[in-house]
């Protein structure tokens, strides 16, 4: 029999996310996937296993059920999360176990959590992933009734925890010059360097608005540049002179001015930036971005090496309680390859 | 020498080789070329390529391979023939979609009009009897730009988006069409309606265009649109083979 993840209600933004797409950029599909991609390797760190889809919850989660013990992660920003009653810790792996309510609130910090399941789910490839390509009206957002199916997870490790991530409150965004920085002109590139932002109320898995504390940016004839390619993280000025963060499910293609590019790896603040949260841009050459991009995939290869257990505190007893209750299912899962990990 | 094509970074995610610095049909055919060139060429750094209106794209992982060593590589392959003077490809479709200019399934082709410096009506007979050409796929999947239109047809984007407008649109700009395949925010005037989706994941050919197909736009009434709405994705398309 195939398990299945039970979906009771849902907030208005929870849709099943991978890495996304490659390959579909011609077709003029972008790669879509987690929002916050650190998030999927943090799951994966503290499941013991590769990357596979989460369930993406932008705001606010839900309340889910498994049909077997089922072991999960929570990471990306912090959410209200509990098991019939007892709290969970966020940035941690625990065991659900079968039938118990797991209830995912609102964000106390950030803006987006994601749920990981066991070893992933059972859903067929669409154009190469398992996400859902909102723009694109590939799958659908999740909602009351929806049944997804599990795979089986040999995995049985819970209870383990990373380091609580500084990504959550907005801060410092690292740029690099793009293909139109130049029509903008070395002034407006300098005051937008010196301007602070904070994240605009207008923002969804195509783009982020940024609002400036000062005058709006524009290119000379920037409403009639030819539409060219758009890379992820690219910082286009609209007409009315905001920048938005283009983010995983822009188009591939577009004719509004861009000003810059945001470097990968800063992609997940940028996403986990609260409504009102400070930006403060830095423009980066060529050879520092790459060392600070280095510097992240660096980390994220370390990220098993960094889930510690979750420590036993006894002031928290309805923590201590779901860690009791992992114990003692967690061994009737099989792992044939316990103790083979480094 | 003239400064195209052009070889330049985009973030730390690939290439953009850039034929032209403004819309031409010459440079769009280039862009469309040179990609070919590279996917036969299947150069292990690059993960995949597009065309758009002039350029060529290359994802490339800039972080582990540097820019410089696909750049002189880049040179060499441009300098190995003229770009500009490349055939369309073979096995082009010239496609008619019945298609409401103006009424309110289209809001703003009389604002369009006025700025292309025509009336609503002439403007209407302008876009009925051109014949586009698909540049380059975009924005959306299966999505067509389209051109180039009549030179008055060079009106510039709105300062404003659009919230939205639905699927099958036809909006204008800058001498081209773009036809939606999916409600979206828009900066470009919405000239005319079709029921013809260029993109349905549940259809057997999800995207039905490509880039050197033309397309026709047959004017229709708004009770028509409304009755071709009501079949299926294809909205009434029909095509031919071109020569």
């Amino acid at each position: 029999m195939t398990h299945a993840l039970i979906v009771h209600s849902a907030g208005p933004a929870v849709s099943l996310q991978d890495l996304g797409r490659t390959g579909t950029i011609a077709q003029g599909l972008t790669r879509g996937g987690a929002m916050d991609r650190l998030a999927l390797h943090e799951g994966a760190a503290l499941l013991e296993r590769p990357v596979t889809a989460a369930i993406e919850m932008v705001g606010f989660g839900g309340v889910f059920e498994t049909t077997q013990d089922t072991r999960i992660a929570l990471t990306g920003a912090p959410m209200q999360a509990h098991v019939d009653g007892a709290s969970l810790t966020w940035n941690a792996s625990h065991l659900l176990p079968v039938g118990a309510k797991l209830t995912i609130g609102g964000v106390t910090k950030g803006a987006i959590g994601y749920l990981h399941i066991g070893t992933g789910f059972d859903v067929p490839l669409v154009m190469g992933s398992q996400s859902a390509h909102l723009a694109a009206k590939l799958g659908t957002i999740l909602s009351a009734g929806d049944k997804i199916p599990l795979r089986p997870d040999p995995g049985i490790r819970t209870g383990w925890h990373l380091p609580t991530s500084d990504r959550m409150d907005g801060g410092a965004i690292h740029i690099t010059r793009s293909i139109q920085t130049d029509i903008f002109g070395e002034n407006t590139l300098e005051r937008f360097l010196q301007t602070s932002f904070s994240r605009d109320a207008r923002a969804n898995r195509q783009g982020i608005r940024l609002t400036p504390d000062g005058e709006g940016f524009a290119a000379a004839g920037g409403l009639s540049v030819v539409s060219e390619i758009i890379a992820p993280g690219d910082i286009q000025i609209t007409g009315d002179g905001a920048p938005y963060v283009l983010m995983c499910e822009s188009q591939t293609t577009g004719g509004y001015p861009r000003i810059a590019t945001v470097i990968p790896s800063d992609l997940p603040r940028v996403a986990q930036a609260p409504l009102n949260a400070p930006i403060n841009i830095t423009l980066l050459d060529r050879a520092d971005a790459i060392a600070l991009e280095q510097r992240a995939r660096a980390h994220i290869k370390a990220l098993p090496s960094l889930c510690q257990p979750l420590v036993r505190d006894p002031a928290q007893m309805q923590d201590l309680l779901s860690h009791t209750l992992i114990s003692g299912v967690i061994n009737a899962h099989a792992n044939p390859f316990e103790g083979d990990h480094p | 020498m003239s400064e195209f094509p052009k070889i330049a970074p985009i973030g730390l995610t690939g290439i953009v080789v850039t034929f032209a610095g403004a819309m031409s049909d010459r440079a769009n055919m280039a862009a469309i070329a040179f990609r070919a060139t590279l996917d036969a060429e299947d150069w292990p750094e690059i993960s995949e390529t597009s065309s758009t209106l002039v350029s060529t794209f290359l994802a490339v992982d800039l972080v582990d391979t540097p820019f410089e060593d696909l750049h002189a590589r880049l040179i060499a392959l441009l300098a190995s023939k003229d770009w500009y003077s490349a055939a369309l490809p073979s096995g082009r479709k010239l496609w008619t979609l019945p298609t409401c200019f103006g009424t309110k399934r289209a809001p703003q082709l009389e604002e369009a009009a006025q700025a292309a410096g025509l009336t609503a009506k002439q403007a209407l007979t302008s876009l009925a009897n051109s014949r586009p050409r698909v540049i380059t796929l975009g924005y959306a999947p299966g999505q067509p730009y389209l051109g180039p239109l009549d030179p008055e047809w060079n009106i510039p984007r709105q300062s404003e988006l659009t919230p939205q407008v639905p699927a099958g649109a036809l909006v204008v700009a800058i001498q081209q069409f773009v036809l939606f395949t999916a409600p979206m925010p828009t900066g470009w005037r919405h000239v005319g309606q079709t029921a013809f989706l260029p993109f349905d994941a549940h259809r057997d050919t999800p995207v039905l265009l490509t880039p050197g197909d033309e397309i026709r736009f047959a004017p229709i009434e708004e009770a028509e649109l409304t009755a071709l709405e009501a079949t299926d994705s294809l909205g009434g398309a029909t095509w031919e083979a071109l020569p």
